[in-house]
């Protein structure tokens, strides 16, 4: 018969190999549509791009020279490829501007709603969730609507006599801020706000009974209680903003091309896959590092708590 | 070897639980072997992280033992899941499904040994029956109060007539009040059913009101198993007179024994007699406990056992406290129980004697 | 008189918060009011008019795409709940076991990724498959969707499991529940709100994609956004709007749903 010791490890042995089974089908899925194609990615950035899209299969680091780097049709040297530079750069700028933006407006939003009663605190969060899972193609294109030459703001601008022409907003580097700014204000809100939600207001309170002033409980007690909260918001803003597919190709049209659309053009157009994938692994890594960021800060935010 | 009858329910044989390997490896109980009779209700006593409840979980299925068996009515449960055990469960949350009625939850135990319907309804009608619920029958177990949940939970381990019922200190989340009314309809149900009772608390004045049997744990052990009295009255070592009631610790040194009892030479240098514990015959050093209401206040230099000065006196209605300082620097405490108009007789500061009477002192074990 | 002290008041952020509901709320005014719109073009103010409803109901682009987005959202997203559902009984409510970190990285792993990545990298992975096997259908999509719904199925799921107590489950097990009719009796009825909320949400990200479709479709596979994306870039006509508008309160419908399964406690 087997021993006490046995029996309890068989039970451990077999409750482990049930969670693999039941677990396999979701990590099966996403290996097969999701990850494992990453890694094909990976490959197809070092092999050389077939004249009419595809790839052949042979070696060249072609791909990654030139996300960055530009060479002469005439002498062969090698110069900084200014295009490409730009593309990245304004992608990062907006996606920064655009976390700016949302956490200037969504902070206090965030602390409008938890400063509410029990009770209307989840009609705001209802508001606030409303345009969140609204299709972010019609957010995109209401605020289209609203921005272009003859839409509702050059509209009473006009009727009111401050300007005599249209402000060209719409296919400017503006527009695209505007557009992501307003699509994802409610992925700063909500973080933010969880995190306020359950402040406790006796600590304000405290704050208020030993002579700090608004700024300084503000400065001093609010914000430190919910910096995860800020820190989550700003992640789930500038991780989506970078790699933004919608909204620049609506709102930015064909020459303010953000990276999304430049990766697009090459699977297109341009036919290049190998600098695609180049291009589609740089974006993955800009990602990986702002989430590394913010591992290292929720970390260290946890520990300080915890130490 | 010939069997002979077996009149225990539950036999733990040498069983012991280890959490987490390795470094990280934490024993909750260590080799701990008891017996529970037939028909018993049997207490687990013992402070939080004991081990009681890791013993009770063991018994009932939820974990399995490091080592050594489990003896339901002579075989060994241990390797069966916990729903093949003859055992049921009283749980400390009650754990009453939300969503299901109090006459769901009750019959659920039964339906799942497949009893016919009519059974089951039958039974769940006797069930409310004994814990005087049958008015709430359809109601979720959400919309009754917690008393009302209590009795739910205990029909519902009740209604397929478990060999044991295991009751994982099912009162701590009632109000006094409705304590003291659960323990003795505990005691009735357990008297009706004729089921043995397993209970768990870290509540002393529960385990002495209920128990027939009581047995008191620390650190994963067990440390003694007795009636109630002779818990109270023959504590075997430190732990167990300091956990049960209040004690009062008097060092001294055996001159000598007879039977069950020994002469102590206490370091005042008085001599008590004290009971010893069963096959204990200690010698030299030895710690004797005297329970404070055991012990009477008398006149000072009238020839007491020992001599103080009442340092402190704590009315409580029903009886009063006496703080004392021992002459040898040793605090000692008296209980007295009050008579209406009754005048305190020593005041805090007034010099007063000890008297230990002939059956008050028990020696330690340590 | 003096007003009295309020110490949840911050000076400013009152304003603020009104701007940004205003501002969320009145560029999707303005699109479902001009769905009402007469005049053929979206500059001008027609009158109101339903016109542009019944030419989207006709247009059979519009309503291949529909169903197509639906035929897609609906296999995706049960798969998806089903597997997650899975994935979250396997993950919560155990000491750690060896794999439990990388189980959570993979589940998450598709929100962890830009969209446009995952797109680019299915559209290579699926383009050598179909050269393969020379199946061409709805097959890459539904995939595609199911493995991005995933972690989204996943995490309401997950949090009603972790809110869930053992005990429960112990409780059936110690009135001879066998695992299998535990499950059924106490695990799934109590974590049915959070399965629904699981599906409801996969629903919605299977409906709303438009990158990773984009990218994966076939000739003739466009689902309704990639449909509408199209037609945004050649120019607007009222009926986009229209569509918006039905797309939106559909949205709004299954939201309000979610809202209040999410919220159900008992």
């Amino acid at each position: 018969m087997a021993s006490a010791e046995e029996i309890a490890r068989a039970a451990d042995r077999k409750d482990i190999r049930d969670r693999w089974l039941l677990s396999a089908p979701a990590l099966i899925i996403i290996l097969v549509a999701a990850t494992g194609p990453l890694l094909i990615v990976l490959v197809y950035s070092f092999l050389t791009s077939a004249a009419y899209g595809g790839v052949e299969w042979k070696f060249s680091p072609e791909a990654w020279v030139s996300v960055f780097l530009e060479r002469d049709i005439f002498d062969d040297t090698l110069s900084l490829a200014d295009a490409n530079i730009t593309i990245f750069w304004r992608s990062i700028k907006l996606a920064l501007m655009t976390t700016v933006v949302t956490l200037a407006l969504g902070f206090p939003t965030a602390y409008f709603m938890a400063t509410r009663s029990e009770k209307t605190r989840d009609l705001w969060l209802f508001l606030i969730t409303i345009p969140f899972w609204t299709n972010l193609l019609i957010r995109t294109f209401a605020v289209l609507q609203i921005i272009r030459n003859e839409g509702i703001i050059n509209t009473l601008l006009m009727k009111a006599g401050i300007i005599s022409a249209p402000i060209q907003i719409l296919f400017t580097d503006t527009a695209i801020l505007i557009g992501m700014a307003y699509v994802y204000l409610p992925l700063m809100v909500l973080p933010i706000y969880a995190s306020m939600e359950k402040l406790d207001f006796r600590l304000v309170e405290a704050g208020y009974d030993l002579y700090a002033s608004r700024w300084q409980v503000l400065r001093r007690i609010i914000l430190p209680l919910v910096k995860p909260g800020v820190i989550a918001g700003s992640i789930l803003v500038f991780i989506p903003a970078i790699g933004a597919y919608v909204t620049p190709s609506i709102l930015g049209g064909g020459k303010n091309m953000m990276i999304s659309n430049f990766i697009e053009l090459q699977f297109g157009q341009a036919h290049n896959w190998p600098l695609g994938s180049a291009l589609a692994i740089t974006v993955m890594v800009i990602v990986m590092i702002a989430l590394l960021v913010y591992v290292r800060n929720t970390g260290a935010a946890s520990g300080e708590r915890r130490g | 070897m010939p069997e002979k009858p077996d009149r225990n329910a539950i036999e733990v044989r040498g069983v012991r639980k280890v959490f987490g390997t390795g470094e990280n490896a934490v024993a909750a109980l260590a080799t701990v072997s008891v017996s529970i009779r037939e028909n018993e209700f049997f207490t687990l006593l013992g402070p939080s992280g004991c081990g009681k409840t890791t013993l009770l979980r063991l018994i009932a299925g939820f974990d399995y033992p490091s080592a050594g068996e489990i003896l339901l009515y002579g075989d060994d449960i241990a390797p069966q899941p916990p729903f093949r055990r003859p055992v049921n469960t009283v749980f400390q949350s009650y754990a009453l499904f939300p969503h299901m009625t109090v006459a769901e939850n009750i019959g659920f135990g039964l339906e799942m040994l497949n009893k016919p319907k009519a059974e089951v309804k039958a039974r769940v009608a006797e069930m409310l029956r004994l814990v005087r619920m049958e008015q709430l029958a359809n109601r979720r177990t959400s919309q009754i109060s917690g008393g009302q949940q209590q009795r739910v939970a205990l029909a519902r381990a009740l209604a397929p007539q478990p060999k044991v019922l295991l009751l994982d200190e099912p009162l701590s989340a009632l109000d006094y009040k409705l304590r003291k009314d659960m323990q003795i309809e505990l005691k009735r149900l357990q008297g009706e059913t004729g089921i043995t009772f397993i209970f768990v608390t870290h509540d002393q004045e529960e385990a002495l009101t209920m128990s027939d049997r009581i047995a008191v744990m620390s650190a994963g052990r067990i440390l003694q198993v007795g009636a109630p009295r002779d818990i109270y009255d023959r504590p075997a070592d430190r732990f167990v007179a300091d956990f049960i009631g209040e004690s009062n610790f008097l060092k001294g040194d055996v001159t000598g024994t007879d039977g069950g009892r020994a002469t102590v030479k206490l370091s005042s240098g008085t001599e008590i007699r004290a009971s010893l514990p069963e096959g204990f015959s200690p010698s030299g050093s030895v710690t004797v406990v005297v329970r404070p209401e055991h012990a009477q206040l008398a006149a000072a230099d009238g020839g007491a056992a020992l001599q103080g000065t009442v340092e402190n006196v704590v009315y409580l209605g029903t009886d009063t406290h006496f703080h004392l300082r021992l002459d040898d620097g040793v605090p000692f405490i008296v209980r007295r129980q009050n008579a209406r108009g009754g005048a305190d007789s020593f005041a805090a500061g007034s010099r007063a004697g000890v008297v230990i009477g002939g059956d008050a002192a028990q020696v330690l074990r340590d | 008189m003096a007003k009295p002290f309020s110490i949840r008041h911050q000076p400013g952020f009152t304003a603020i918060a009104a701007l940004c509901f205003f501002a969320l709320y009145l560029p999707i005014l303005v699109l479902v009011v001009y769905a009402f719109n007469a005049a053929s073009s979206t500059a001008e103010w027609g009158g109101l008019s339903l016109k542009w409803f019944q030419s989207a109901a006709q247009n059979t682009q519009v309503i291949d795409a529909t169903v197509r987005s639906f035929q897609i959202a609906a296999t995706a997203a049960v798969i998806a709940t089903i597997a997650a559902t899975m994935a979250a009984l396997a993950t919560t409510r155990t000491p750690p076991y060896p794999g439990l970190t990388f189980k959570y990285a993979a589940i998450n792993q598709p929100l962890m990724v830009p969209e446009i990545v995952t797109a680019v990298a299915l559209l290579i992975f699926f383009s050598r498959i179909k050269i393969f096997t020379g199946y061409s259908g709805l097959g890459y999509l539904i995939a595609a969707h199911t493995a991005f719904c995933i972690p989204f199925a996943y995490l309401p799921i997950r949090a009603r499991l972790e809110n869930m107590d053992l005990t429960l489950e112990r409780a059936a097990a110690d009135l001879y529940a066998t695992p299998w009719r535990a499950f059924r009796r106490v695990t799934l009825p109590l974590l049915w709100p959070g399965i629904l909320a699981g599906l409801m949400l996969a629903f919605v990200i299977s409906l709303d994609d438009v990158v990773i479709t984009e990218f994966v479709k076939s000739g003739g596979q466009d689902t309704l956004p990639t449909y509408m994306l199209g037609q945004i870039r050649r120019g607007i006509t009222p009926e986009i709007n229209a569509i918006s508008t039905a797309f939106l309160l559909l949205s709004v419908a299954i939201v309000t749903l979610f809202f209040f399964v999410s919220r159900k406690r008992d």
